[in-house]
């Protein structure tokens, strides 16, 4: 399994998110080590395919892939489960997706 | 340099999402006074977007009034175009002025950096509180210190607030690339 966490330092909460990351991973008792990419210019954004800070991808696929979202240097919006806007993603949106990647990759 | 506490309020007129021209004079009747620079686009400034709304209802019969102000660059973040801000404004039902920073220079001249910052000013428009709204963006159910309502009810009881400056958390102002 590979998972990416893609960030821009400009975003305030990244280093909330990847060790919301980390635990989950950890209460999933998945060892796939993460490869962390900071995103410093649009050109890199572009060229990432970075949708806004932070960016979690396992096996290339986005947790929650944003549906109209321009790529580029910017904070990321996210949807919970109820509705809120917050600028990283749930315990809960990490857990499902690896769930449902994991099952669908058969890791 | 953000604008240090007990400095006078710096005086602005800007156009709001109606293009009328709004004078921060216009409020001088009001005991509390808050400027606060915020965005669409930034998740921060969405997240803490109905705890603004629902701090001015709140406080709006006791004398409260917060003007909001856009200083982002809309050449960078299309979504905070002033066409953009009028919709969000509308669709939200903005119970306060949204106003267009176009030439950054309000932003400037308080030192905001990030949306949302707040700068709140007491009866004799001295700046009283500075920072974030509480302390956290992600749950309002999980906030442990409400600054922006404290400051007010210390405010609006004729005492400083207890604490007076947080640090402001949310995107960074999108500056011109070019001054204009």
């Amino acid at each position: 399994m590979r998972i990416e966490f893609l960030y821009w330092e400009e975003c305030p909460s990244h280093e909330q998110a990847l060790a919301r990351l980390r635990e989950v991973l950890a209460e999933e008792g998945i060892r796939a080590p993460i490869e962390i990419v900071r995103v410093d210019t649009e050109e890199e954004a572009r060229r990432l395919r970075f949708p806004g800070s932070p960016t979690i991808r396992v096996d290339g696929t986005d947790i929650a892939p944003p549906p109209d979202q321009p790529t580029g240097l910017s904070c990321r919006v996210y949807l919970t489960e109820d509705g809120r806007v917050t600028p990283l993603p749930t315990k809960a949106m990490i857990r499902r997706a690896l769930r449902t990647l994991r099952a669908r990759g058969g890791a | 340099m953000p604008l240090t506490l007990a400095s006078r309020l710096i005086p602005f007129a800007l156009p709001d999402t109606e293009g009328r021209l709004v004078r921060s004079e216009d409020f001088a009747a009001y005991p509390v006074f808050g400027v606060i620079f915020t965005c669409n686009h930034c998740p921060y400034a969405q997240a803490w977007e109905d705890r603004l709304i629902a701090i001015q209802r709140d406080y709006g019969a006791a004398g409260v009034r917060f003007v909001l102000i856009n200083p982002n660059d809309p050449a960078k973040v299309p979504a905070d175009s002033p066409e953009q801000m009028r919709e969000r404004a509308r669709a939200k039902r903005y119970p306060f002025p949204y106003l267009v920073d176009s030439t950054q220079e309000v932003a400037r001249a308080y030192g905001a950096t990030r949306t949302p910052e707040i700068f709140l000013f007491d009866r004799d428009r001295l700046l009283r509180y500075h920072g974030a709204p509480d302390d956290n963006y992600e749950d309002p159910a999980a906030v442990r210190h409400h600054y922006l309502r404290d400051a007010l009810d210390a405010l609006l009881a004729g005492r400083p607030p207890a604490v007076a400056e947080t640090k402001p958390v949310g995107c960074t102002i999108k500056w011109r690339t070019t001054p204009s």
